[in-house]
């Protein structure tokens, strides 16, 4: 909460990496502590460990130092109070947490549970759930992960005729 | 970095752990946590931190940067191609248990070969766009 609130004051964008860095490690210590040790990992190395790194990268090309705001943003700042207002009393009607009846618990999970061992003889259940009986929602992220990079690449790379016939100088990349 | 003796011992050190402990996530994600994209990520950070310190032509000299941008349709090629391997053996698509005489040990398999899928592309992703960003700076 401290390091959220810290990431919107910081005007260097040196810092607000660092402490997004930060953050993560913190996210991921929670939820080693919710025992959801592949998210925890996950978090760690991507969340703190590489997009850290990408986003020092990517401030390599930029100007290190955000452009302070000539006027308060009112409007946006109503809005975000509003949806994030609206979220925590929409939290009221969820069941609590980790309660057994709920239909996330009563669905298909059971048959995961008991099933997954002799499917597959696969010790962790998140591999056999997210390979195999989620196999094509892997897939999807897998999709997703490649076209993000090859937009990313395409974007980075792409200063082709179009771009210098406007003025803009190759190597200017304040667009990126 | 390239002249600080410490950092370049360090990593040196570093990096055969990191690609071993990669390599664990990778085989092991099937009893303990891990998996593909933790494995990918790990690995694409060995790379990320050899070139950091090293500078990039030297870790483009390890790992051309031809070879990163190959990799990674290829990984979805890996994942969709196990997939496709069900599909002609007249089972649906991404249906494991043919890959093996009997289905449990085909759909340990079929995890095997996926999650193979995932790390080519999670890892080569990463490597490919540091590389992206970092030769645009210059």
């Amino acid at each position: 909460m401290i390091v959220t609130l810290a990431i919107v004051r910081q005007r260097n964008l040196f810092g607000v990496v660092v402490l997004a860095g930060v953050y993560s490690f913190l996210m991921a210590s929670v939820l080693m502590v919710y025992d959801a040790v592949d998210v925890a990992m996950t978090e760690a190395a991507v969340g703190a460990g590489v997009s850290t790194v990408l986003l020092l990268a990517a401030l390599h090309l930029t100007k290190a130092r955000e452009y302070p705001q000539a006027r308060p943003a009112a409007i946006p700042l109503l809005v975000a109070l509003g949806v994030g207002a609206a979220l925590i009393w929409a939290t009221y009607d969820l069941p609590a947490f980790g309660l057994a009846e709920t239909p996330i618990n009563q669905h298909v999970v059971p048959y995961y549970i008991e099933n997954a061992r002799k499917d597959m003889l696969v010790g962790n259940l998140v591999a056999a759930i997210l390979a195999d009986y989620r196999g094509f929602d892997t897939l999807g992220e897998v999709t997703v992960v490649f076209t993000a990079g090859i937009g990313v690449l395409l974007l980075l790379k792409g200063r082709g005729p179009r771009s210098t016939s406007r003025g803009i100088p190759p190597g200017d990349g304040g667009t990126a | 970095m390239k002249h600080d003796l410490i950092l370049r011992i360090g990593v040196r050190l570093m990096i055969p752990f990191m690609l071993l402990f990669a390599l664990y996530v990778q085989l092991h994600g099937d009893y303990g946590p891990g998996g593909g994209f933790q494995a990918g990520v790990i690995t694409a950070g060995a790379v990320i931190i050899y070139a950091l310190i090293y500078g990039i032509e030297e870790a483009q000299r390890v790992v051309p940067r031809r070879l990163v941008e190959f990799l990674v349709p290829l990984g979805v090629l890996i994942y969709a191609g196990t997939g496709v391997v069900g599909l002609l053996y007249g089972q649906n698509f991404l249906d494991y248990s043919v890959l093996s005489a009997d289905a449990p040990h085909g759909r340990e398999r079929g995890i095997l070969f996926v999650e193979a899928g995932v790390l080519v592309t999670v890892s080569s992703t990463m490597v490919a766009l540091f590389y992206a960003f970092s030769e645009r700076g210059r």
